[in-house]
């Protein structure tokens, strides 16, 4: 690599556009890339699959002899949020205990080359939250840990079978250790907002290179006015919905008396 | 065929839906209930949130109902006098059930209110219905005239103080009964999400002893009202109504209810009636195998 892309990819890499290293000069750098930088939903959503790539550069242009490897994670914005656990009393199942989250992701999705605890350790992987393992949930109002970890458990369990958590160890290539890239599915069902991807180069157990892009998912078009309209003129909404409604019940009912 | 709903961040099948909106709208016009208990729950089950399942299933219901209330206006069926009693009522209810919506939500308790609350309504008078019907069944079998049963209301209607003439229905009684009972499905319609109409039509037959040829179009019109209401206050207040899930389960049922209608004419009522009960004693059912089975999921999340 000439001396002048080098320089061009360091440029690059002070864009303020979320990306950074952690690691000094002359540690290798990162170059992510995302497909979509901003995920519209609209009528015809049904999820979207993000393609996360990139290239690792290193400051001599030549991959070291051992194995680096890359996690990328896209998380969701967070939402304070109250789990309820259901246990049976009196023969009915009803929601009993409680634990308050006040910082679950909404969305939380992470691939990696290899399994996450093969490659760092538990100390490093709390610091970057990686894994879902790994997520600092902020918990409220819990009893004791036995408690807290069931709770986080279930969390974690019923957001992996909504497809909202997802952890897919293998899901990175990395291709003559410079380029990387990964699928993720985002689901239908995503809450909006500003996700950001990050990726992290590790190596020797730890993270030498971060760097991260913002992914803007968001209501246009007819669904946002819908979603903005509910939200913040309820009462119109409300008539007009009211409106509608009859409206479709009165056509319906002349339409069959004419046959 | 997919569709992304706007105020329930997910995308559904636009089949499903119509066709879940038609096989309820069918059931809301032969029997003059909204159809409501059914939508719910099949809602819930096909992923969407409770509240804004039970939010755009009460829109719903006001549209089923204004397309089924024509057949029965045009025929006379109508007792706009009770009807007015129970809207009242109704109104009264909504406003009551919302806050009690937020109170129980705030318990984390809505859905096992919900599913008691269904059970006990629903298996009490499905039973009821079910033993009326086959017992005229049994008569009209043996070749036997059905019995003449008299027409009266409860004892407990007869107590309460007032009394008001409605022609129409054939009653002379205190509006109290139905002003209580149409607060109780006011209630309901906010936390359920139904009409009411599978609980007012057994009320206004066993319990204030109205008119058979007026309980259907009457209740309709009660269910007309209140659920507009109880889409007003779910508007302001949760806003939980998806206008395009609403209006899906709409095209389907709005064509549902005229098909039922015309069927509602040709069945013989004593049937028609024990088919309502064996639909309201299998909702009934599901609901307790639901609260007494352990539940698929164990921990709900509820948003803060």
């Amino acid at each position: 690599m000439t001396p002048r892309a080098t320089g061009l990819l360091c440029a690059l890499m002070l864009l303020p556009a979320g990306s950074a290293s952690v690691a000094a000069s002359g540690d290798p750098v990162l170059v992510p890339d995302v497909s979509s930088r901003a995920i519209d939903i609209k009528y015809s959503f049904v999820g979207e699959e993000l393609l996360l790539f990139g290239a690792i550069i290193y400051p001599d242009g030549r991959a070291p002899d051992e194995r680096a490897d890359i996690v990328v994670v896209i998380r969701g914005p967070t939402r304070p949020i109250r789990l309820r656990e259901k246990q049976r009393v009196a023969g009915i199942w009803v929601n009993t205990q409680s634990v308050g989250f006040g910082s679950a992701p909404g969305y939380y999705a992470v691939a990696s080359s290899r399994p996450i605890d093969q490659m760092i350790d538990e100390r490093t992987a709390a610091i970057y939250e990686i894994g879902l393992r790994n997520l600092s949930l902020s918990p409220t109002e819990f009893e004791d840990s036995a408690q807290l970890r069931r709770f986080e458990n279930g969390l974690i369990d019923l957001k992996r079978r909504q497809t909202l958590f997802v952890e897919s160890a293998g899901g990175v290539e990395i291709n003559q250790g410079a380029l990387y890239r990964a699928r993720l599915m985002i689901p239908a069902q995503v809450p909006v907002g500003r996700y950001t991807a990050e990726t992290f180069l590790i190596s020797h157990g730890d993270v030498i290179a971060v760097a991260s892009r913002d992914i803007d998912i968001r209501k246009t078009g007819f669904d946002r006015f819908v979603a903005m309209a509910a939200e913040h003129y309820g009462l119109i909404y409300g008539l007009i919905a009211v409106t509608l409604s009859i409206c479709l019940g009165w056509f319906a009912g002349w339409l069959f008396r004419r046959f | 065929m997919d569709l992304y709903l706007p105020v329930a961040n997910m995308s559904v099948n636009i089949i499903m839906i119509v066709a879940l909106g038609g096989m309820v709208g069918i059931l809301s016009g032969m029997f003059g209930v909204g159809g409501g208990f059914l939508t719910t729950p099949l809602l819930i089950f096909y992923g969407i949130p409770p509240t804004v399942a039970a939010a755009s299933a009460a829109t719903q219901v006001t549209g089923t109902s204004v397309s089924g209330i024509f057949a029965y206006w045009q025929r006379g069926g109508v007792d706009t006098r009770m009807g007015a009693v129970l809207v009242t009522g109704g109104v009264a209810g909504s406003l009551l059930g919302a806050m009690l919506f937020e109170w129980l939500q705030a318990l984390g308790q809505i859905d096992t209110v919900i599913n008691l609350m269904y059970l006990g309504l629903l298996g009490s008078i499905g039973w009821l219905m079910l033993r009326e019907s086959l017992e005229a069944l049994r008569a009209m079998g043996s070749g036997q005239s059905v019995p003449t049963r008299k027409r009266r209301h409860h004892p407990l209607v007869t107590a309460l103080p007032m009394r008001w003439r409605f022609y129409k229905s054939g009653l002379y009684m205190s509006p109290l009964a139905p002003l209580f009972l149409g607060i109780l499905t006011g209630i309901m319609t906010m936390l359920l999400g139904v009409g009411g109409g599978f609980i007012m039509v057994p009320a206004m037959l066993y319990i204030l002893g109205m008119d058979p040829k007026m309980v259907v179009g009457t209740s309709l019109f009660q269910i007309l009202f209140t659920t507009i209401a109880s889409t007003m206050v779910h508007s302001v207040t949760t806003h939980a109504v998806d206008i395009v899930l609403a209006s899906l389960l709409l095209v389907g049922g709005a064509i549902g209810a005229q098909i039922g209608a015309r069927l509602a004419m040709k069945v013989d009522p004593v049937r028609m009636r024990l088919g309502l009960a064996i639909v309201v004693i299998l909702v009934a059912l599901r609901m307790a195998i639901g609260l007494a089975w352990q539940p698929e999921e164990i921990f709900t999340i509820q948003w803060l």
